[in-house]
Parts: structure tokens; sequence; C-alpha cells
């Protein structure tokens, strides 16, 4: 049972970086006029941004970091750590952390990796970066979450390309003798479902032939490459509405707290049917429960600081608060985590 | 678990089709207004009403709703 208790890291600020360029779903060509108001009905997506071809996840997570420094008014020779968590790095080799590393101007001394989740990816990144901090007594420490993901679905794949937007996003955590309650995680796997999120080729296990590059029509509005995202939304849904609730309830059962004592639930956002059926499964009151799916979609990793800086910014940075968040999917992965954030450093989300 | 109110709840995850077309031999795919969201919607519905997870397979696999039926009676 993967639990994990870290009671001396706290989270000092969060930022998150967009492309400016917006796509609305009505705009979407490969779908009837019907179809596309159904579609935004029921998966709550009406916007997304779309990174241009020159912007990659690690552009839009430095844009973040470097603002985040500078507010914070950390001393970059100061942080020990930075972790990038993406699906979308700039190259297959080396790790994209390295490069960020220099491109920040951290110190040399400054440990570096990347992990390669999703949805996920956030509650992964925030229990890799309080472990490694609290065993090493690090002082400081960034952790990068996003991704690009419009980049690797296929336009004519109706199952995939009205989902998804892109974000980049920096979280800085520092040392402290006085956390409060600390943050505790709840992490879980089942490889099991692998091929339900999956680029099948582009890895070692198929490389990129002739085969994998052409566009093969799997059904009526969903054609795609084996370079592309796959998706089967119904072991998806299945899955998110079955783990997500239960990893979630796992953790209050934990640290022994119920939904009235968390001021707000952060959760990735999937889509607005399963996000809501997920909901309803807690018993968590609307407005404790934020969305950010209206205007970005589902940004993979970035979905949970994202919605945070996007609706909660002025009461992040004034009071302090409970948080509950959890991410779940492509792997199959989930994990949850519970912290206390207390006045945290939080600018507005930038535009690029 | 009962055929009949397993078409009824099956049944009220459409909107428009007409209650005198769910029967348990229908093949379900060929109504007009399946899609994959009403499929999500039968997966729920499942989920929520019998406690059963249902696959992208298991609905891949079952034509008919007595088929979808027998299915989760199985793994019930």
């Amino acid at each position: 049972m993967a639990f994990i208790n870290i009671s001396d890291v706290r989270m000092a600020g969060i930022a998150a970086c967009i492309p400016k360029q917006s796509y609305h779903n009505k705009d979407y060509p490969h779908l009837s006029t019907e179809e596309k108001d159904k579609l935004i009905k029921t998966t709550g997506i009406e916007r997304r941004r779309i990174a241009d071809d020159n912007t990659c996840t690690s552009d839009l997570c430095f844009e973040a970091a470097d603002q985040l420094i500078s507010e914070l008014g950390w001393n970059r020779t100061d942080i020990d750590l930075l972790v990038f968590v993406s699906q979308t790095p700039d190259y297959i080799i080396p790790a994209t952390s390295t490069i960020l590393q220099q491109r920040l101007g951290l110190s040399e001394e400054c440990a570096a990796y990347d992990i390669a989740l999703g949805c996920s990816g956030f509650i992964y990144g925030m229990s890799s970066v309080a472990s490694m901090m609290s065993a090493g007594k690090l002082k400081r420490a960034i952790l990068l979450v996003g991704d690009t993901i419009t980049k690797k679905t296929n336009i004519k794949d109706k199952s995939t390309a009205p989902l998804f937007g892109d974000a980049g996003t920096a979280t800085a955590f520092e040392l402290t003798k006085n956390s409060g309650d600390g943050i505790q995680f709840h992490l879980a796997t089942d490889g099991s479902g692998y091929k339900a999120i999956q680029i099948e080729a582009g890895g070692s296990r198929q490389s990129v032939d002739e085969i994998a590059l052409t566009e093969i029509e799997i059904q009526a509005g969903i054609t795609r490459r084996k370079v592309d995202l796959s998706l089967d939304g119904m072991d998806v849904f299945t899955f998110g509405i079955s783990r997500a609730p239960e990893s979630a309830r796992k953790l209050l059962e934990r640290i022994g707290k119920n939904v009235d004592q968390i001021d707000y639930f952060i959760f990735h956002q999937a889509n607005l049917f399963m996000n809501e059926k997920i909901r309803k499964k807690l018993k968590i009151p609307e407005e404790k429960y934020l969305y950010s799916l209206s205007e970005y979609g589902n940004t993979s990793s970035a979905t949970i600081p994202l919605t945070i800086v996007h609706q909660i910014k002025d009461q992040v940075n004034s009071k302090p608060l409970n948080l509950l968040l959890s991410g779940f999917g492509v792997g199959l992965s989930w994990g949850s985590a519970y912290l206390a954030t207390n006045n945290i450093v939080c600018p507005e989300i930038i535009e690029i | 678990m009962e055929l009949n109110s397993f078409i009824e709840n099956f049944a009220a995850q459409f909107d428009d089709t007409d209650v005198s077309e769910f029967t348990p031999s229908v093949n379900f795919k060929d109504l007009d207004e399946w899609s994959s969201l009403t499929a999500l919607s039968v997966i729920a519905m499942v989920d929520e009403e019998y406690d059963v997870k249902l696959s992208g397979n298991d609905i891949r696999e079952a034509n008919t709703i007595e088929d979808l039926y027998q299915l989760i009676a199985n793994k019930n």
C-alpha cells in the first residue's frame, strides 16, 4: 500500500502558462453541429489552448517557473531539485529536466530528472519531490508539470482531438519546520490497462516505420496513425469512475478527515460526464469541486495545478486552505494528495 | 437482477428512441441514437445499479440487450 506522509515540506508557490491560441470545439471540422453540441454538453469542454509548432511543453513550464521563482524572490542557486513531469518531452534523449536546469539558471548542484506520467503526474511528481526533499533535507525544489498533448492527437480522431488542450505549470516547494498537516499521498497502478491510453509507435517496442505513419480509419470519425494518441473512452471511463473516488476515499480515511473538512477538491479534468460521476460518488458539494474544463479542456498532467490557478488563485495566496487533489488516467496510474496550503504565491495565468 | 428491469434501466439512457424498440433481442448498436456517449451512460448505469464494471470490450462484444444482461449477471 503506497501511502506516504511528509511532514516537513510545504507548497510555496504555483504558476501556470498556456498558449495564446484558443480553439473552440464549435469549430471542430469532423463532427456535425448536432454532434458538436452533444460533445460540448457531455464533456463540458468548449475551448482549448493549442501550442504552435514552435512551442513545447518545456517552453510553457519554463515561463511558469521563471515567473514563479521571480515572484517568490528565490535565489536560483538555492534550488536543489528540479523534476519535470510530462509525456511530451523535448526529445526522446536526453531528459528535458536537464535542459530546463540550465535554461532556468539553476546551480550545477541541482538534482534534475524526468517522470513520464500523465493524468496522475502532478500527484506522483509532488510525492517524488516532497520525499526527496524530506529525505535529503533539500531546502527548495521546483516541480514542472505539463503537456502539449495536442501535438500527439490526430485532428480526424473525434475520440481524442476535441478533448485535449496544452498547458505547462510550475510548483515550488520548500523545507519547513512548521507545515501544519504536511502532505499525505496515496499512489496506485494497474498496468493491465496500459493500452487504454497509448501512443503505440515511436518508442523501443515499435519503431516509426511506414505503417506507423499511415492513417487508418478505425471507425467512422476515428482516423489516426500509430504515432498518434489513442484512447479507449469506455475503458478509461470505467476506470475513472471507480478508482478516483476509491483513492480519494482511502486517503481521507487514512488521514482521518471527511468531505466537510476539505475546502476544495481538485481532480484531474477528464471530462464533465466522468468528473460529475466521481463527484456524486464522493458526495462532494458542487461549490467545493473545481473545474477548468470549459476553458482549457483536458490538459493531461497539468489539469490540477492549472485548475487551482484558474479557480482559487485569490484564495490560495491569501488564506489557509485544506485541499484534496486526485489524478487518474494513462498507465493506468492514479493517486491522491491531501495538503494544507497557507498563503502560497500564485501569479495570474501566463499566456505566451 | 431481472431482465425486464434491466431493459428499463437500459432504455432510460436514451432520449429519443421509442420504448417499444428495446426488446431483449434488439441489436442495440444498430439503434439510431446509439453513440459512444450512450455507451458511457450505460456503463455508468450498470456501475450504479448493479455495481458491475463493464469494459470497452464487454460493450463491443455484446450484440443484443440480452447479451449485455447475461454478461452483467455473470459478473454479478
